[in-house]
């Protein structure tokens, strides 16, 4: 009797797939899932009508259009344009895998309304849909928002590297842009101008943000120190003053520090009325780089107090004591104490500080705009890093294709630095 | 004896940093104060002790730009993306630290990939998808890039905090018969304040200072937000424009750094508690 029962049970599934699979919903209603077939369906017919379109559109991303844009005599008769026929393309082969994924579900979901029993109220029916499927429904406004405002941007950007897209002779709507494969990732490296760029920016990145990273730290370190001990007067308003350029929106410091060490401004001013000369504060391509940093060390250094204020109070004061005994001075306390137990807790913050100063535009692009101008760099200033250097490719010299190859090496760069960091945190192992 | 000199020595020491350091923080900011109350408007005549001190300034900046109508645009942007934020992201960090499906470790790896990659590296694409949804030079266009873009980075440090919260809780409600969205609201919600000032706050300021995304979208001049003109005035003219964003920039850090101090503790504790568990 029961093998007899589970053979039709199989039956019944093997059929009500079969029906979904041929057209979709049709296993459900089969099954006596009314509405449920009836969405199932709707998406289908949704899809089917579209599929021309779709259809077309897949194949754009494919050619990215085969007729330039002509004259006719005065008048100008516009041809295909690449860029967008990419972005379509990509938007279509998402819709497409999306339903090919309601399809498959379409399908999975037809064996399981064989078994499952129906619940008859409507009220109730719908209510448990929400709650089976809470985590979906939930997730859905943020996954929408990130596939359209967040993956679809990215994979555009990576699409971009392999193309020809820049200026001047490949800007739509005039000309057309074509697949070049690999060619800018090899010209980045072999061709000169491009390379000798791309190496020298990298290692002041590097440098950049080593040393942003160090001082920002250290000094941070330092404040923490002193506002911790115990033996000073007004505590919290020393705190309240060394916190203030964290809290000032760091915009605005930006461009006063720009103002200020200008060529005409109050720091020079001052230089000049005690009988000195000017200084090339952001003019001189060292002297900037250094000004940089150290002004970077003003914004950063706040942040790191806190964190480390709060690190310091962690460690257990037991240690010290015994530390005492044995008689070790103050600085061996510090040196075999308080340095390791804080590096351990704060590594993972260092090492995000790190990749966080790496692409710190707004720090370069606010103070120096990448000034002072190199001639030996393409399109690049002396202090500019990587990432300004992209900015200024992308906006001001409509390079996009090499543009998009650094985009893609710096994300590659940051991107392996910072999973293994997480990976190693407590947080992501817990979950295992 | 000289235990006591060296003592002295030390307090001097200390005393001595603490001072010069407070200077080293404090000067730029008394320097853009006094520029805005000073006469002229030049950065040439700026220097740190004034002649005479006006407001005409801030008078000028009211009746003479923009700049309320910057304020008030601003305003409405932040006001908007921190609520969409929020919402958003407390619910993706629900979810990622509460339930457990197929799929789930792959997802979220996926998006602390995605959060390394700077949003206006595509800069580019995102004008093309937003030509395209008919939604350049508005502020809706603003709001969808900011609030979409913080998601990745803002959902794993609530799904840290999230975590340190006890499943207990939850268990013990659903005995008594609380829904997935019950729980959320009456048990997570009121212990996670911290995490969540801190992302209100983060999403509320980001729009204060951000110039790339606005200058990227919006062209109208009546459309413009603050940080988008006060840099404008220093790229198109330091030298003449100068007290006039002293002045501006003053009245846009001031609330801003305020609103900051008076939240100083649910930020540092937010901060601590997401950036230990990390």
């Amino acid at each position: 009797m029961s093998i007899d029962n589970q053979e039709s049970i199989k039956k019944k599934e093997k059929s009500a797939m079969l029906m979904s699979a041929l057209m979709m919903g049709l296993g459900q209603v089969y099954n006596k899932y009314l509405l449920k077939g009836i969405v199932f369906f709707l998406v289908e017919i949704l899809f089917i009508c579209n599929f021309k379109s779709i259809f077309t559109r897949l194949k754009g991303l494919i050619t990215l259009g085969d007729t330039p844009q002509k004259m006719m005599g005065f008048k100008i008769v516009q041809g295909d344009h690449s860029i967008f026929m990419m972005v379509d393309g990509t938007i279509a082969l998402i819709l497409t895998l999306i339903f090919i994924g309601i399809y498959l579900f379409n399908i999975y979901d037809a064996k399981k309304s064989c078994t499952q029993k129906k619940e008859k109220n409507l009220k109730k029916y719908l209510y448990n849909v929400y709650d089976k499927n809470f985590i979906k429904i939930m997730l859905l406004p943020g996954t929408i928002a990130m596939i359209f405002f967040v993956i679809l941007p990215i994979l555009i950007t990576v699409l971009v590297a392999f193309t020809n897209y820049s200026s001047p002779n490949h800007i739509p709507p005039r000309n057309l842009v074509d697949w070049v494969g690999f060619q800018n990732f090899v010209n980045i490296v072999k061709m000169n101008i491009w390379s000798d760029t791309f190496i020298n920016l990298a290692i002041w990145t590097i440098i950049w943000a080593i040393a942003s990273t160090a001082l920002n730290y250290g000094c941070g370190l330092l404040l923490a120190l002193l506002t911790s001990r115990n033996d000073i007067k007004f505590k919290g308003l020393w705190r309240t003053i060394y916190i203030l350029p964290y809290a000032i929106p760091a915009f605005v410091s930006l461009l006063v520090f720009r103002l200020m060490f200008s060529g005409v401004g109050p720091i020079n001013n001052l230089l000049v009325h005690m009988g000195l000369e000017r200084l090339p504060f952001f003019t001189d391509a060292l002297m900037a780089k250094v000004m940089l940093i150290l002004i970077n060390t003003w914004l950063g250094a706040p942040y790191f107090m806190i964190l480390i204020s709060g690190a310091l109070t962690n460690i257990d004061s037991s240690l010290y004591e015994a530390a005492r005994i044995d008689g070790a001075t103050k600085w061996q306390q510090f040196r075999e104490i308080t340095l390791p137990m804080l590096l351990l807790q704060t590594a993972p913050v260092l090492i995000l500080s790190f990749a966080f100063n790496f692409n710190n535009f707004s720090a370069i692009y606010l103070l120096t705009g990448g000034g002072p101008i190199n001639s030996s760099y393409r399109y690049a200033g002396s202090t500019d890093i990587l990432i300004t250097w992209v900015y200024k490719l992308t906006k001001e010299q409509s390079q996009y294709q090499i543009a998009s190859v650094i985009s893609i090496i710096l994300f590659i760069f940051i991107a392996s630095i910072s999973t293994w960091n997480f990976i190693r945190s407590k947080s992501f192992k817990e979950d295992e | 004896m000289n235990g006591k000199i060296s003592k002295y020595i030390e307090k001097f020491i200390v005393y001595g940093l603490l001072i010069i350091v407070a200077l080293m923080v404090i000067l730029p900011v008394i320097w853009i104060v006094i520029s805005s109350l000073q006469e002229g408007n030049s950065l040439f005549s700026s220097s740190f002790i004034p002649k005479k001190l006006t407001f005409k300034h801030y008078q000028a900046l009211f009746k003479e730009t923009d700049f309320l109508l910057w304020y008030w645009n601003t305003f409405k942007i932040a006001v908007a993306n921190m609520i969409i934020s929020l919402i958003i992201t407390t619910l993706t960090a629900y979810i990622f630290s509460r339930y457990n499906f197929r799929g789930k470790k792959t997802t979220l790896i996926t998006i602390l990939v995605l959060q390394m990659f700077p949003s206006f590296l595509a800069m580019t694409a995102i004008f093309i998808l937003l030509s395209k949804l008919n939604l350049l030079d508005t502020h809706l266009g603003l709001i969808l890039v900011y609030s979409a873009g913080q998601i990745p980075y803002n959902a794993w440090l609530v799904k840290g905090y999230f975590d340190g919260i006890p499943k207990t809780l939850d268990e013990a409600a659903r005995v008594d018969g609380a829904g997935h969205m019950t729980i959320f609201i009456k048990i997570i919600m009121p212990l996670a304040k911290p995490i969540l000032v801190l992302i209100a706050i983060t999403n509320f300021m980001g729009p204060w200072f951000d110039f790339i995304f606005p200058n990227l979208i919006l062209r109208s001049q009546e459309k413009r937000t603050l940080a988008m003109g006060i840099f404008d005035w220093i790229q198109t003219g330091a030298n003449d424009n100068f007290t006039m964003f002293a002045a501006g920039s003053i009245l846009v850090a001031v609330p801003i750094t305020i609103l900051f101090l008076i939240l100083q503790k649910h930020i540092v504790k937010g901060l601590s508690a997401g950036a230990v568990k990390g």
